[in-house]
């Protein structure tokens, strides 16, 4: 269905030759994508590889060296963009969650729909508390991000980013820092928003759920991506030597 | 204050020979006869000092201790003059809180079109603290009135003493918030850009709120120096405290006045230094909570 839907839509995200360098050190070295609406895709590697700068590059965290980005056909990486607008179609959850630690939850939620989008307190809230309320967090809807597990946090983080309905998500680790008990209930929200279509570039360690949800898998490193395809083939039979490697060392570790 | 104890009380293994092992009743009892021979040494010297039974009519005389603080038909109040200091550090401390905010926000500004602007801003606090107090007092005070400029040059004593304060003390503060900007960690900024604030958004609603909270402590002592040195305010003929204390001592001859001045701003400034003390702990505590967590 993913792919058929996808037919005569605009891809959702285009990375054309994305170049990008910290000093001295060449961190992507052309990267060429194209995400489908409706698309999963995720992305592997070792730590290192490129992924989560891919994604801030995306966001626009970091400005590109060379190379363009188009999201839902717009360049965003053209001169004189305005960053702030663009960043509104792109939700990015971070792996240290990322909360405001003087907000409450709602307020966490509410505040970027309520400034950037000029929604009625009434309406912002509305929406923050039917996700709230589908993802199991009604009840936290008062509390101070401290006061929640990290489980807890990433999933608010999640619904912060969903509420100001972005067309694309980026997901950068969000399970690396968490306990192993609280990976699954994070994984489970993904899971829930990959099913109901939400187009996503998820950069992640956690090779079992790449497999479970990804539609491709992109296999980066050293700043390029070396094999991409459907998550039956790079884990059952990787054409890439170094991608081979890659996966016997995550088997090897019992991650896969 | 938040003084880490290394007392026997406090220290996590017992050390032999140095009294760690003590119980607590002997703690008490150790710390009681200290602070009790501590101030009686004082208390001998004081007395026993060839000039003490002067030095006891001159500053403690309880008639006038009364008298200045009530103030005669010749002499000010000291109280009365108290009033003085209260009006100018309250007018100050709320002039200082905006106009110190303005300068650490403008000094953070990125961008080279906002280099002149970053550049006052240091110029500013450089400035401003660097001269002393009260030569910044005398150069407003008598300077400015001496331009003869409409509207600026005709204020009260102590608008222009307000207004040096103001001057020197938002060059401190700013450097204060400044501190807790530069607390916040980067990635609330970048949480807040990602969601498609602007810079001034999520400067004013993920910034500012959390750097504010945690610079308040130092806030509130630096606002216990600008409470005293409203004191200074007198060099520009303002009847303040300390200079109705003056007159009064001028002319009965006795110095009480000044100890009631004195007992005056202790007075105001014990309540400021305990709520300090109990933001500190707050703060302590809730970092640790947080670290815990």
């Amino acid at each position: 269905m993913r792919g058929g839907e996808a037919r005569g839509e605009a891809p959702a995200l285009v990375l054309e030759g994305v170049h990008k360098s910290f000093g001295e050190e060449e961190v992507l070295k052309g990267i060429d994508l194209i995400v489908e609406p409706h698309e999963v895709v995720c992305l592997i590697g070792a730590s290192g590889s490129g992924k989560s700068t891919l994604l801030k590059c995306v966001n626009l965290t970091e400005p590109v060296d060379s190379g363009r980005i188009v999201v839902d056909g717009e360049e965003i990486t053209a001169p004189g963009v305005n960053v702030n607008r663009v960043r509104q179609k792109i939700g990015i959850v971070f792996q240290a969650f990322n909360l405001f630690p003087h907000m409450t939850v709602i307020q966490n939620i509410t505040l970027a729909p309520r400034e950037v989008l000029k929604k009625s307190r009434k309406e912002a809230e509305g929406r923050a508390l039917e996700l709230l309320e589908r993802f199991g967090l009604l009840d936290k809807r008062d509390e101070y991000p401290d006061r929640l597990s990290g489980g807890q946090q990433q999933r608010v983080a999640i619904v912060r980013a969903l509420a100001m309905r972005p067309s694309v998500m980026l997901l950068d680790e969000v399970t690396s820092a968490l306990d192993p008990e609280l990976v699954a209930e994070v994984l489970g929200v993904i899971r829930e928003l990959a099913g109901e279509g939400m187009t996503m570039l998820i950069a992640t360690h956690e090779m079992g759920f790449a497999r479970d949800i990804a539609s491709r898998v992109c296999f980066l490193d050293e700043g390029r991506i070396l094999e991409q395809g459907p998550p039956e083939k790079i884990f059952s039979s990787p054409e890439n030597p170094r991608t081979r490697r890659f996966l016997q060392r995550i088997i090897a570790a019992g991650r896969l | 204050m938040t003084t880490r104890g290394t007392g026997p009380a406090d220290s996590l293994e017992p050390s032999p020979g140095r009294g760690s092992k003590m119980l607590g009743g002997q703690a008490v009892l150790v710390s009681s006869v200290s602070t009790i021979l501590f101030f009686a040494v004082i208390a001998l010297v004081a007395v026993l000092a060839p000039g003490s039974e002067i030095v006891a009519e001159r500053f403690f005389d309880p008639f006038h201790l009364k008298q200045s603080l009530l103030g005669t038909e010749s002499e000010p109040s000291v109280a009365g003059a108290f009033l003085l200091n209260v009006y100018i550090f309250t007018i100050s401390e709320v002039l200082i809180l905006i106009l110190a905010l303005i300068i650490a926000v403008v000094r953070g500004i990125p961008g080279p079109v906002f280099f002149p602007f970053r550049m006052v801003a240091i110029a500013y606090t450089d400035l401003f603290r660097g001269i002393p107090l009260i030569l910044v007092l005398y150069i407003i005070g008598f300077g400015v009135p001496g331009l003869g400029l409409a509207g600026v040059s005709y204020l009260s004593d102590v608008t222009y003493g307000i207004i040096a304060l103001v001057l020197v003390y938002s060059a401190y503060v700013a450097e204060v918030y400044r501190a807790g900007i530069e607390s916040v960690h980067v990635s609330q900024n970048a949480a807040a850009r990602s969601l498609g604030l602007s810079r001034w958004q999520s400067l004013r609603f993920v910034v500012l709120p959390q750097a504010v909270r945690r610079v308040i402590p130092p806030l509130l002592n630096d606002f216990i120096g600008l409470q005293k040195d409203t004191a200074l305010v007198s060099v520009l003929g303002s009847i303040e405290a300390v200079r109705a204390a003056q007159i009064y001592g001028a002319s009965q001859f006795n110095y009480a006045s000044y100890v009631v001045a004195a007992l005056l701003f202790v007075l105001i400034t014990i309540p400021l230094a305990r709520l300090t003390d109990r933001l500190i702990a707050r703060d302590k505590r809730r970092r640790q909570a947080g670290a815990v967590a």
